[in-house]
């Protein structure tokens, strides 16, 4: 998690204006406000996590990504970061949609269920897949849609997004992500890392 | 009902020209403080009240020996720390404490009654900006209050865009609804119905207006409370009896409750300064002011802003809250939101809900941190 933290920092220049969606306790906005001097503004739906954002000196907003990115104007942000949350969105495609609308650019991460561990867990135990970046049970899992990172990366060139860098995360490393290498890393990255803009 | 003493009074020489055309001066506003202003004059906090409150916020209210109306919030190490800020707050002019007002004397000492002019939230807050000289405040580090309180932070600093650091409107709106004008004017309608009321013409020696001033503030006193909270504190208990008298008595604890309530107000309040304070909540239309567009009112505004609604505040719902974010977020403005989970209504802001004041505390000492 930490290393993804520091990914998504590396991706971003110092002094920009940021928005995270489903911004959590707000360990990422607390990390790039106080590394990288960012203005940093989060998005979040749970009322406890709110608290303790605002407990950290964080602004932000209590509210739903699928209904309420829509009262941010357009491209009112240098980037909009998105970690690990489109997959529990009943509409990903939308919020994909509004995160390119309101960002001029937009960070997405997305926990790879095509990763090795993932495939031999359901192969060889037959259950579904839990793992680091995969924690919950089948019944109490937040995530509707999960994907690997050849269904994001297709999606988004299906939709003429621009794909500006595609990171391959495993552990402490991290690679570039491109058509050669897809399928390697669709199998050895726990994590995929998408900056992209349209 | 006002006592001279113990009121702490700025005479404002300034004449101020009023929405409604005319202009008042050497007015006196009343207020109190709590705390010390530091030596940079940068921890003030300007506290609005609302409909019903005034200048004591916390402590032993010296007129009604009462608690102040926020002392939850407000006090030594309390969410707005006064051993750490300097806080602020007057009496509405138009109110009932010490600012100029209804039951003051015209120019010809006849008391004002209804000939005092029609007073607007954007009046209120442009005579208590005199308190900002007074004390040579350069710049406030906060302004907050809840309802009406709320209406005139954002008057404040829609007025004043550089005059506050921070700016947490609570439980409030932009622009008062049809359903909460009509509140106010069925209070206002049980004021004037009483014969006591005189065409507001009353005096002290007089009997007040009591009975539709006590009526008013039962009617109003049920929209600051949800359906839930009053079911789970009174249910349909019977108030000293073991059952129904089959009478017009006060048989169930909320009638004696709201009786109590009603009774009680009279003794602090004055009848025509309820007509006057509901008249200037029912004008507020602040994205009125600037030809429907509510973010224009903040454009200026280089403030961070915080606003807090309550889950089960219908009478400022949070909807009302979330289009003052809205139209915030669609000029870049720093906001920050939250709602408070609670089933105490609107009234929850005054009361012990230790989220809010948990996320008050935490927004003023963080920002004050980055100072």
């Amino acid at each position: 998690m930490k290393n993804e933290f520091q990914v998504i920092a590396d991706l971003i220049e110092k002094d920009k204006k940021v928005l995270d969606v489903g911004c959590a306790d707000g360990t990422l906005m607390k990390f790039l406000k106080d590394n990288k001097n960012i203005n940093i503004r989060g998005l979040e739906i749970s009322k406890e996590r709110v608290q303790e954002c605002i407990a950290k000196g964080l602004t932000v907003i209590e509210g739903n990504a699928e209904k309420d990115l829509k009262q941010f104007p357009d491209k009112s942000f240098d980037y909009v970061i998105l970690s690990q949350t489109l997959q529990a969105f009943l509409n990903p495609e939308l919020v994909l949609n509004e995160l390119l609308r309101v960002g001029k650019k937009a960070i997405v991460t997305i926990p790879n269920f095509g990763y090795w561990k993932v495939r031999f867990h359901l192969l060889f135990k037959g259950t579904m897949p839990i793992t680091k970046t995969l924690p919950d049970e089948w019944y109490n899992t937040p995530n509707l849609h999960m994907c690997t990172i050849k269904d994001f990366f297709h999606f988004v060139k299906s939709k003429d997004i621009k794909i500006f860098k595609s990171l391959a995360l495993n552990n402490l490393n991290s690679s570039i992500i491109n058509m050669s290498n897809l399928g390697v890393k669709n199998l050895f990255a726990d994590l995929g890392i998408f900056l992209i803009e349209k | 009902m006002n006592t001279e003493k113990n009121i702490k009074t700025l005479i404002v020489k300034k004449p101020l020209k009023l929405d409604c055309g005319k202009t008042i001066k050497d007015f006196p506003i009343a207020y109190e403080t709590y705390g010390s202003l530091n030596s940079k004059k940068d921890n003030a906090i300007l506290v609005f009240h609302a409909l019903t409150g005034d200048q004591f916020v916390t402590g032993i209210n010296p007129v009604t020996n009462k608690e102040g109306w926020w002392s939850y919030a407000v006090g030594p190490d309390k969410a707005i720390d006064t051993n750490k800020y300097f806080v602020i707050c007057s009496n509405v002019i138009g109110g009932c404490m010490g600012s100029y007002g209804p039951s003051h004397k015209d120019p010809d000492q006849k008391i004002f009654g209804t000939n005092f002019p029609v007073i607007t939230i954007n009046d209120m807050v442009n005579a208590q900006y005199n308190l900002l000289d007074h004390f040579g405040i350069d710049k406030l580090f906060s302004i907050t209050g809840g309802s009406m309180g709320g209406m005139q932070v954002l008057q404040f600093i829609s007025n004043f865009p550089d005059k506050s650091k921070t700016v947490i409107p609570i439980a409030t709106t932009s622009s008062h609804s049809a359903q909460n004008i009509a509140f106010n004017e069925l209070g206002r309608q049980a004021i004037t119905a009483d014969s006591n009321w005189k065409d507001g013409n009353y005096t002290s020696n007089d009997t007040n207006p009591g009975k539709g001033l006590a009526v008013a503030r039962m009617a109003a006193h049920i929209t600051y409370l949800s359906k839930k909270g009053l079911q789970e504190k009174f249910g349909r208990k019977l108030q000293e009896r073991e059952d129904l008298k089959f009478g017009f008595d006060a048989d169930f604890q909320i009638e004696s409750y709201l009786r109590y309530q009603g009774s009680v107000f009279v003794d602090r309040f004055d009848a025509n300064s309820y007509l006057y304070i509901t008249r200037a909540m029912d004008y507020f239309d602040l994205a009125k002011q600037f030809n429907g567009n509510l973010s224009e009112a903040f454009k200026n505004a280089n403030a961070k802003f915080f606003i807090i609604s309550f889950t089960s505040d219908w009478l400022y719902p949070t909807q009302e809250n979330k289009d003052i974010v809205i139209a915030l977020n669609s000029i870049g403005a720093d906001v920050g939101f939250v709602e408070i989970e609670s089933d105490k209504g609107h009234d929850s802001f005054l009361l012990d809900v230790p989220d809010f004041l948990g996320a008050l505390k935490n927004f003023l000492d963080k920002s004050y941190e980055e100072n």
